[in-house]
């Protein structure tokens, strides 16, 4: 039983940990301006576009690092573009904005591929095949929960104990009171974007290695799950976009696998198709939260005293 | 010196400042007293760079102010505490401190200033790791001025000090604003608690919807008649 259940978990948490990476991108944009970003999946599907062009013409040792840089660029240019002469702007406008952004990038996108499938390169060593407890995978799988343990580690510890970590959430209480610091909160925004896309832009690289490839609607599942993972742990709230990113990719993991799991126990003689409905549990998930806890598990509590 | 010169400003559509002119001398208590919506705020905040003005001129040492962005007339000496304290509640006491020194790079002169803070306000040592959130309201505000001083300003701009807390918290304020005064900080102290803020004061303005009406020494106008009236509740 244990043995039937254990490599749905192992994926599960490997998906997780990827939708970890890009959650993060949502959370701390909300933090920050109060602002879903829709675009960001788009970001993250443009990161897997570039590498399958980048990777045709260059080694990968130089199309990894230049795919990340360009990536950080393009969210970096998004905020500069489409959110900055928005600042004062009612919340509303800059929603919409966002969507307009994504939809541009997705449509453009388009344009470029021509809406065909892209095959994302393989990357050695990454994508290699192992087997763990018996199940054969690759090598990406075993990695990606460490390697996201490791960079929300990281990113913990620069916003806990660094200069632009007290700046970011001072920006993110008060613009004005952190503008009487002599904080510019537009290099603070900055660097948030910047931090944001970095991580959906290592996502990418995790992501698209366990699949056959790109098109250009392949970031809006990821998007939206990660987002759902953002709020489901509490929108603005680092930890909880991790851990419920973590739990909505395993329980994912285990509805696709949960015909399988079903007839080894016994329970089921045939399939029955529960896979189906993985997706759907995502969304259900985020009905649930925002009908009975809207503020997610970790969501910040209005503790305004006057 | 702080010079402000035939000042317009409008805000929101109403044009809360019209043709202001206020000297604040270096070394002295300066007090501007007014009732809810006379413009106080918006003078105060016009001055640190929050909100643009329509014309005139304000100086500093003979710069303009007009115009700068708010951290360079922050490095110009000038801090704000604003109204409501606004301490940030999410973050430690001391990285509210160290946050109000964010300009500056001399990590030991910082150190030294935190000290500094912590012997004027001994019951924020006592709280250094707390989060700010869970102060009192003197507290708070007690935070909200160690934090300005962490810029090392030469002016101290004050927004309401005393607005919401208990009168012996109030008495309290207004002796370490005397105290800091007294250090070589020149403040600029906006009140509605007129009566406290005439007495601490050097100089004073009365402003009315927008217009400075009266002004003289902080005893001068403790006696006037129309202040009494309308200020001072006799």
């Amino acid at each position: 039983m244990a043995k039937t259940i254990l490599p749905y978990v192992i994926s599960g948490i490997s998906v997780g940990g990827q939708y970890a990476l890009i959650a993060i991108g949502y959370t701390m944009v909300y933090g920050i301006l109060r602002l879903i970003n829709f675009a960001h999946g788009d970001v993250f599907m443009v990161a897997g576009l570039m590498m399958v062009y980048m990777a045709a013409s260059m080694p990968l040792y130089i199309a990894i690092p230049l795919m990340i840089i360009l990536t950080v660029f393009l969210g970096f240019m998004i905020e500069r573009v489409a959110y900055r002469p928005l600042r004062t702007a009612p919340r509303m406008s800059v929603m919409i904005s966002a969507i307009g952004v994504s939809y541009l990038i997705q449509n453009l996108a388009l344009y470029i591929t021509g809406g065909l499938n892209k095959n994302y390169p393989a990357i050695p060593w990454i994508s290699d095949r192992v087997t763990v407890f018996g199940m054969e995978t690759s090598r990406v799988t075993i990695i990606t929960p460490f390697l996201t343990i490791v960079l929300v580690v990281l990113l913990v510890l620069l916003i806990n104990h660094t200069k632009i970590g007290m700046a970011m959430r001072a920006v993110s209480l008060n613009f004005e009171t952190s503008q009487l610091m002599g904080i510019r909160i537009n290099n603070v925004i900055s660097a948030t974007f910047i931090i944001g896309t970095f991580l959906a832009a290592v996502g990418s690289m995790l992501f698209f290695t366990n699949y056959p490839g790109v098109v250009p609607t392949s970031g809006a599942m990821p998007g939206l799950k990660a987002f759902v993972a953002a709020v489901f742990g509490g929108i603005g709230s680092i930890p909880g976009a991790v851990i419920g990113a973590f739990i909505i990719g395993i329980a994912e993991s285990l509805i696709k696998g949960l015909d399988t799991i079903l007839i080894v126990h016994g329970t089921i003689t045939e399939q029955i198709g529960f896979a189906t409905f993985s997706d759907a549990f995502t969304f259900v998930l985020l009905i649930i939260v925002l009908v009975f806890k809207p503020t997610g598990l970790f969501g910040e509590k209005t503790t305004d005293k006057v | 010196m702080l010079e402000v010169k035939d000042l317009h400003v409008s805000y929101g559509g109403i044009r809360a400042l019209r043709g202001v002119n206020l000297e604040v001398p270096d070394g002295r208590i300066v007090t501007l007293i007014g009732a809810n919506g006379a413009g106080k705020s918006t003078l105060l905040r016009t001055i640190s760079g929050l909100v643009k003005a329509e014309s005139g001129s304000i100086t500093y040492d003979g710069k303009e102010l007009l115009g700068m962005p708010i951290n360079k007339i922050l490095e110009l000496g000038i801090a704000q505490v604003p109204e409501g304290r606004r301490v940030f509640t999410n973050l430690s006491v001391l990285e509210n401190l160290k946050i109000g020194a964010y300009l500056r790079k001399d990590k030991a002169g910082i150190q030294k200033d935190i000290e500094w803070v912590y012997e004027l306000f001994p019951r924020l040592q006592e709280r250094s790791w707390q989060m700010a959130g869970t102060l009192s309201g003197g507290e708070q505000q007690m935070l909200a001025v160690g934090r300005a001083l962490m810029s090392r300003p030469k002016l101290m701009m004050m927004d309401e000090p005393s607005l919401g807390l208990a009168p012996l918290v109030v008495k309290g304020i207004f002796e370490i604003i005397r105290e800091i005064n007294r250090q070589g900080v020149t403040v600029l102290l906006i009140e509605q608690n007129a009566n406290m803020a005439l007495k601490t004061a050097d100089l004073a303005y009365v402003l009315e919807t927008g217009e400075i009406t009266l002004h003289g020494t902080g005893a001068e106008l403790l006696t006037n008649e129309a202040v009494k009236r309308a200020y001072l509740g006799e």
